[in-house]
């Protein structure tokens, strides 16, 4: 049952972000550029989400998952060095390309060569932390 | 045409609330991209599978929405590659070193009142809208043409 959960959200979610136009870069920095002609789009995104998951996340409340156990929810509260600078990195790399994680695979499925080499980069740059942190 | 955009803007993001709703109901899991692609690629013993259909069900869904509305996205073209790879791995190094990316912390963590998404969500903006004017309109314009 989690499998098929997993695989309607991930549906869901993928059919959400193009739909939303997320999956087209030049929207997202459209946005960003707040010195160019401004591109609202992702703001509606934002909100539509949002308030969709902070009402969502209420209703199910803190008890089990339906077929996953306990809720695996982050618990920490800190703000750190990594979680600043990390979002530091990330932010520079969407202001660079105007692809996030998720837009960049979902972009995948036009078939073409710029959110591949997209994703190609986010394969190597995820793959160079995870072994610097286990070294 | 700009009116279409933004309901279909609003239409996605509900999808996209929706979506981590359900993974979060279902199975307790918190719908962050780059958390759930770091840990198809860490490959942690039995959870991986999840993961890994999750990530089929976004291409999936991107997919459909394109078969039924073609002109909706164009993909683009005569972006420099180098400036892809290089955006794809400040990506992939900074959400893995700052746990989150636009859904986990902007969308999850935020729906959760979480003050690390909140100052993550901050900076990732910020920054981003810096390299951008820097890119567009600051001392960087013409590098990426």
């Amino acid at each position: 049952m989690n499998g098929l959960i997993a695989v309607v959200a991930g549906v869901l979610f993928g059919f959400g972000l193009d739909l939303a136009r997320m999956t087209d870069p030049e929207r997202v920095l459209g946005f960003l550029d707040i010195a160019g002609s401004w591109d609202p789009t992702l703001v509606f995104v934002l909100a539509g989400a949002v308030v969709t998951a902070t009402v969502g996340f209420r209703l199910i409340g803190r008890g089990d998952s339906w077929f996953g156990g306990p809720m695996r929810l982050p618990q920490r509260s800190d703000i750190d060095r990594p979680l600043v600078l990390g979002a530091a990195l990330f932010g520079a790399g969407w202001g660079l390309a105007g692809y996030c994680p998720g837009p960049g695979l979902a972009a995948l499925v036009q078939g073409a060569a710029d959110p591949a080499w997209f994703v190609v980069g986010l394969i190597a740059g995820m793959t160079a932390f995870a072994v610097a942190r286990r070294s | 045409m700009v009116e279409f955009d933004w309901l279909s803007a609003l239409a996605g993001g509900v999808l996209i609330g929706l979506a981590a709703t359900l993974l979060l109901a279902g199975s307790g899991r918190i719908a962050g991209i780059s958390g759930i692609l770091g840990g198809v690629l860490e490959r942690p013993r039995g959870d991986t599978l999840w993961r890994g259909l999750f990530l089929a069900g976004l291409l999936v869904g991107a997919a459909v929405h394109q078969w039924l509305d073609p002109a909706a996205v164009e993909a683009r073209t005569g972006f420099p590659v180098w400036a892809l790879l290089a955006a794809g791995v400040l990506v992939g190094v900074g959400t893995r070193m700052g746990s989150g990316c636009t859904s986990g912390h902007g969308v999850c963590g935020l729906a959760r009142l979480s003050p690390r998404s909140g100052v993550a969500t901050a900076v990732f903006v910020a920054v981003a809208m810096i390299v951008t004017w820097l890119l567009r309109h600051g001392p960087l314009a013409g590098v990426l043409t």
